[in-house]
């Protein structure tokens, strides 16, 4: 394998977003190492469902960013199977449509006006009656109130995407490196960016980005240039493999995204819903502040069977498997972070993704792409800028 | 002590799980796959891989490995992906 010791562009963290970003940059003709204090695609990425929502966002800065990655991910394979071949680009993409459900009669009023405001926005929500939701997903329970269908959720194994994006940039003269740590950047008198310092030399780049998911707030902190990236711990249960009529699609409880937007430490739990190819149905989802603890937790276990069972009753007697968890990157204004940092030119961040990282990839990395490479970008890069007050923790230093 | 496997009764004693009653008859395998409908019995035989899974008492997806079969135990092969009824 080729030993790069310079690059136009480092990017540290080979999950999704790192991949994607290292894959649009090695698209647009640059040299890209991608390194990994671990293995790739083994942290966050690892720790999710894959999900590919347009369905759980009200309209604004990350929708568009929604829409437009949802828009990416089944060209952006294409174009990969046609570079690679199939056989390194099978993800397990599944366009099944996302079904929200209301659970309770509370529930119904806000689903509707969200629904509303998306299609506003662009997005295909089909408002649904009980009756009808039950005829496209057999197994609800019976008494759910009202659903709306968002026919473009779609579903990926994100292991898979990682390790597809990957090896195209491989396959463009880059590497990906493992098990290498970043130790500090190499900056010149002004203060650009033009290296990174590793355990064993430097390697000099023209540009660094930092995609480290829940540990890009700690890496920036090393490296002097501070963001608030806070993890946000997950668990989710694998059932034992179930017939492929039990849950169609992505079904989840309307008050996921009342979940996700608030900003308690506590724990939350809102149930989503899945099958895989595999057959197993993963259930998830928790969301706690509790730093790096990875300590399993019953009530988070218990918490989430309940809420599953609440809307498809048959899981009650079907055995899990096991389960297994990961950090959410989180920032306090639940908006990701991508774009070059105003004190250190040359370092660029992208991460922030929350629980989303995996649907927002392509479109993360072409952003990334586009702004560096000074081409027009297709969604607005304003409200993910690195330097808005909500993100720059110099306070904190 | 006795149980029955597709119908037919067998000999078994006290502690003894599914798995070890099934082995101890020369069966080796009692379940299919999903996809190919392959041959599946007893692999990790620590309950962690659900390879061997069984239907007892009309209950699907049980781990032959940890199961411990009680008096009049009714063992089913199971074909694929089944759902509790």
């Amino acid at each position: 394998m080729v030993r790069i010791d310079a690059a136009d562009v480092v990017v540290i963290g080979a999950g999704i977003i790192g991949a994607a970003c290292a894959e649009a940059l090695s698209a647009a003709g640059l040299r890209v190492l991608v390194l990994d204090r671990g293995a790739p695609a083994g942290g966050t990425t690892a720790g999710g469902e894959g999900n590919v929502l347009v369905s759980d966002k009200a309209p604004g800065p990350e929708l568009d960013l929604a829409v437009a990655s949802r828009r990416r991910w089944p060209e952006l394979l294409e174009s990969l199977r046609g570079e690679l071949g199939d056989e390194l680009v099978q993800v397990e993409w599944e366009p099944k449509g996302g079904l929200v459900v209301a659970t309770d009669e509370d529930a119904v009023g806000p689903l509707r006006i969200l629904a509303e405001a998306q299609r506003e926005a662009g997005v295909e929500a089909v408002d649904t009656t009980a009756e009808a939701a039950r005829a496209m997903e057999p197994h609800l329970a019976e008494d759910v109130h009202a659903a709306v269908h968002y026919p473009e959720d779609a579903q990926l194994q994100p292991v898979l995407a990682t390790t597809a994006l990957l090896a195209a940039v491989r396959a463009r003269g880059g590497e990906v490196r493992g098990g290498t740590e970043v130790h500090g950047l190499v900056l010149d008198a002004a203060g650009t960016v033009g290296g990174v310092r590793l355990g064993d030399g430097t390697v000099s780049c023209g540009a660094v980005v930092n995609a480290c998911g829940p540990w890009a707030g700690h890496f920036s902190v090393t490296v002097g240039a501070p963001i608030e990236v806070l993890p946000r711990r997950g668990a989710v249960l694998v059932t034992a493999p179930l017939p492929p009529v039990v849950v169609r699609r992505k079904v989840y409880a309307a008050d996921y995204a009342a979940a996700v937007a608030t900003p308690h430490v506590d724990l939350q739990v809102s149930a989503v819903v899945e099958s895989t190819a595999t057959g197993a149905v993963l259930i998830g989802s928790s969301r706690q502040r509790v730093g790096f603890d990875e300590s399993l937790e019953v009530e988070v276990l218990r918490r989430l069977a309940r809420s599953a069972i609440r809307l498809f009753p048959v899981l009650a007697g079907v055995p899990v498997m096991r389960t297994y968890g990961g950090f959410r990157p989180y920032t306090p204004d639940h908006l990701p972070v991508i774009g070059e940092d105003p004190r250190f030119p040359g370092l660029w961040h992208a991460s922030g993704h929350e629980g989303a990282g995996i649907g927002l990839a392509p479109a993360t990395g072409r952003l990334v792409a586009d702004l560096m490479c000074g081409r027009q970008p297709e969604v607005d890069p304003f409200r993910f800028r690195v330097d808005r007050p909500e993100v720059i923790a110099e306070v904190r230093t | 002590m006795r149980v029955r496997f597709e119908g037919e009764e067998i000999e078994v004693e006290a502690g003894q799980t599914v798995a070890g009653v099934l082995l101890s008859k020369g069966i080796r395998s009692w379940r299919t796959t999903r996809g190919a409908d392959r041959p599946r019995g007893l692999f990790c035989g620590i309950g962690v891989c659900f390879d061997c899974l069984v239907r007892v008492n009309g209950v699907p997806d049980v781990r032959a490995c940890q199961r411990v079969v009680a008096d009049g135990d009714d063992i089913r092969t199971q074909t694929g992906v089944e759902l509790p009824s």
